[in-house]
């Protein structure tokens, strides 16, 4: 507790990095994840491809793919950009799925009457199917987080500053404070992304907290 | 008016969901496309809005060849209406009728507008408006997905057995409610069943297809009942026709008797006094509305509703054959009843009566 008090700026400043780390690639992850899922669930010929060959990425150890990077990118060792992009490789692998099969929960007569009432392939895609799909990509979306917030402390190991740099400080020092500091805040930082998912989820789908109130005339 | 000419669509499998099919839907009339399952009514009914393009022939609306026409502004200008509603599940049901406006590029607040009057116009309650789709009975959302198809006030509407996923009660109702609006509209019908009766019911004229999509008939419902093309219209159309014929004859004058009747709370004697030796009288209101026939020697007191004998069906003067003779049918006292447009009591009529009247009229079938 003294430790934890004596060093709040410091495992704020780790905090933060960590959450920066877990985040940009969560959101670009989603925003790579949306148009391939989509090209899956348009494409049957690209199905199983696309969801096989982006879940086998998600089979590779994480600490092989951050040593491989520098390799890949040309970029150094210690660039938090490896961890970046290693990270939205595994939120790819676990969203493309997610969103093929959210798109895929979108019923068949709600997207006949929207094509029957005029409305175009582009507008439709956003104004039907993926407000209607939210409520599955976001369940996949928390679930990519978590995973994020955990794999990121990996990346001390190469010296990259996050949370997990307690980890490893305090296994170095054989001092217990650091990394129960490190996976308690760990903790909280999964515990509030996967929250304000839930919530941001809800915001956008009010519909489905509707329960169904007495029928106001007959029929 | 919807013009089809040789008009075929086989699948890429290789089937022929329609076969040569040349059809006219006249201008503010209902045209129904019956047929068994897989005979090619949804997929000609797709083809019109070119959700499915046809493999040959042409469709014509107004004369103007729709191959032409861009496909979304071609649906903008016609009502679609489709099993279960198809309602989005995302947006209120004011939004959901206020889309196609939306789309048209009329403002917020007048799209609103247009959709608030149209939910009245299919008799939902106006706050029903703000709800979402799933919080709405079945026959409601049925509605709003006809005041949806209706918002742009288009002249064509397509419609693909829009009242078969509710229960018979509730599509007696919204069918009744359909024709009162059309009668109202005058819009230009395209509506798909599987169901002869709700077919002869709605149809202005109907045309039967069987497997293939070939056109076996096209003819109003009289003509259909009095003379089916061939056995499978025949059977198709199944039993009873002869007296289902009889529901598209007006009757002429019948014959009516001056029926004694007695007012609901009065005494049991009255009653028997006014039946005057007959088992049964009837019982009516101040404003001489039957109400059903009662049995003054098995009662005692004076005439309670709970007393009344409902079995007879209630004709009106001017209506079919078909409701004279069902009325006369299915009362107790075997004297049939009649009523005016009020609902007041004219009159009664026995099944003779009405038989003889069939009887004069000409032979061979309807037109
Ligand atoms: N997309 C498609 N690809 C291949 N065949 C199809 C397709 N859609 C329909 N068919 C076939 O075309 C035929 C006609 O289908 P359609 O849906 O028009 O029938 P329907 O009369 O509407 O039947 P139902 O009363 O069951 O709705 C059927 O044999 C059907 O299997
Ligand atoms: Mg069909």
């Amino acid at each position: 507790m003294k430790w934890f008090l004596g060093h709040l700026p410091q495992i704020g400043s780790l905090l933060l990095n960590h959450a920066v780390l877990a985040l940009i690639p969560l959101v670009v992850g989603l925003l790579l994840a949306i148009p391939l899922g989509w090209l899956a669930r348009r494409y049957r010929l690209l199905y199983t491809p696309l969801i096989a060959g982006t879940g086998l990425l998600y089979t590779i150890p994480s600490l092989a793919l951050f040593i491989l990077m520098p390799l890949i990118l040309g970029t150094g060792i210690l660039d938090p950009l490896n961890v970046v992009v290693a990270l939205t490789i595994y939120t790819v692998a676990l969203l493309v799925r997610t969103v093929a099969d959210g798109l895929g929960s979108v019923p068949d007569e709600v997207l006949q009457a929207a094509t029957a009432m005029g409305i175009g392939r582009v507008r439709r895609f956003f104004g039907v199917e993926l407000p209607l799909a939210v409520p599955v990509i976001s369940a996949g979306l928390r679930v990519a987080a978590v995973s994020n917030v955990s794999i990121v402390s990996v990346a001390a190991l190469l010296g990259i500053p996050q949370l997990g740099s307690l980890f490893t400080d305090g296994f170095a020092r054989d001092f217990v404070d650091p990394i129960v500091v490190g996976i308690i805040a760990c903790m909280v930082l999964a515990f509030a992304l996967d929250l304000s998912i839930l919530g941001a989820s809800r915001a956008l789908t009010p519909w489905l907290r509707t329960s169904r109130p007495a029928v106001g005339r007959a029929a | 008016m919807i013009s089809f000419t040789d008009v075929t669509k086989v699948y890429p499998g290789g089937t022929t969901a329609v076969g040569g099919l040349s059809l006219v839907a006249p201008t503010g009339k209902i045209t129904v496309l019956v047929g068994p399952s897989g005979c090619g009514k949804t997929t000609s009914l797709r083809m019109i809005n070119r959700m499915i393009e046809p493999t040959s022939g042409t469709i014509e609306i107004d004369g103007r060849d729709t191959a032409t026409l861009d496909p979304n502004e071609l649906r903008r200008g016609i009502g679609y209406v489709i099993q279960s509603g198809g309602l989005f599940p995302h947006r209120t049901i004011l939004d959901n009728v206020a889309t196609v406006p939306l789309l048209l590029g009329w403002s917020r607040t007048r799209s609103r507008q247009v959709a608030a009057e149209l939910l009245e116009r299919v008799g939902l309650a106006p706050e029903l408006g703000k709800r979402y789709p799933n919080q709405l009975s079945g026959g409601q959302q049925q509605r709003v997905g006809v005041a949806r198809a209706l918002a742009a006030d288009p002249p064509v509407m397509l419609m693909d057995e829009p009242f078969s996923a509710v229960d018979p009660v509730v599509r007696e109702q919204l069918q009744d409610e359909f024709l009162r609006l059309q009668a109202e509209l005058g819009k230009t019908i395209v509506f798909v069943t599987h169901d002869i009766d709700e077919a002869i019911k709605l149809g202005d004229q109907v045309a039967v297809l069987r497997v293939g999509g070939v056109l076996v008939q096209l003819a109003s419902p009289a003509k259909l009942l009095a003379d089916p093309h061939d056995d499978f219209v025949a059977d198709f159309l199944g039993r009873d026709r002869g007296y289902r014929g009889l529901a598209f004859a007006a009757a002429p004058e019948l014959p009516l008797r001056d029926e004694p009747v007695v007012l609901l709370g009065s005494p049991v004697a009255d009653g028997a006094r006014i039946a005057a030796g007959d088992r049964w009288v009837l019982v009516v209101d101040e404003a001489r509305s039957p109400l059903g026939w009662a049995e003054p020697e098995v009662l005692t007191g004076v005439i309670d509703r709970h007393h009344l004998h409902r079995g007879g069906t209630v004709a009106r003067l001017g209506g079919s054959l078909r409701a004279a003779l069902d009325a006369a049918l299915s009362s107790p006292s075997r004297r049939g009843v009649l009523v005016d447009d009020d609902g007041s009591l004219v009159g009664t009529v026995r099944a003779q009566d009405v038989l003889a009247a069939i009887e004069r009229r000409p032979e061979g079938a309807p037109a």
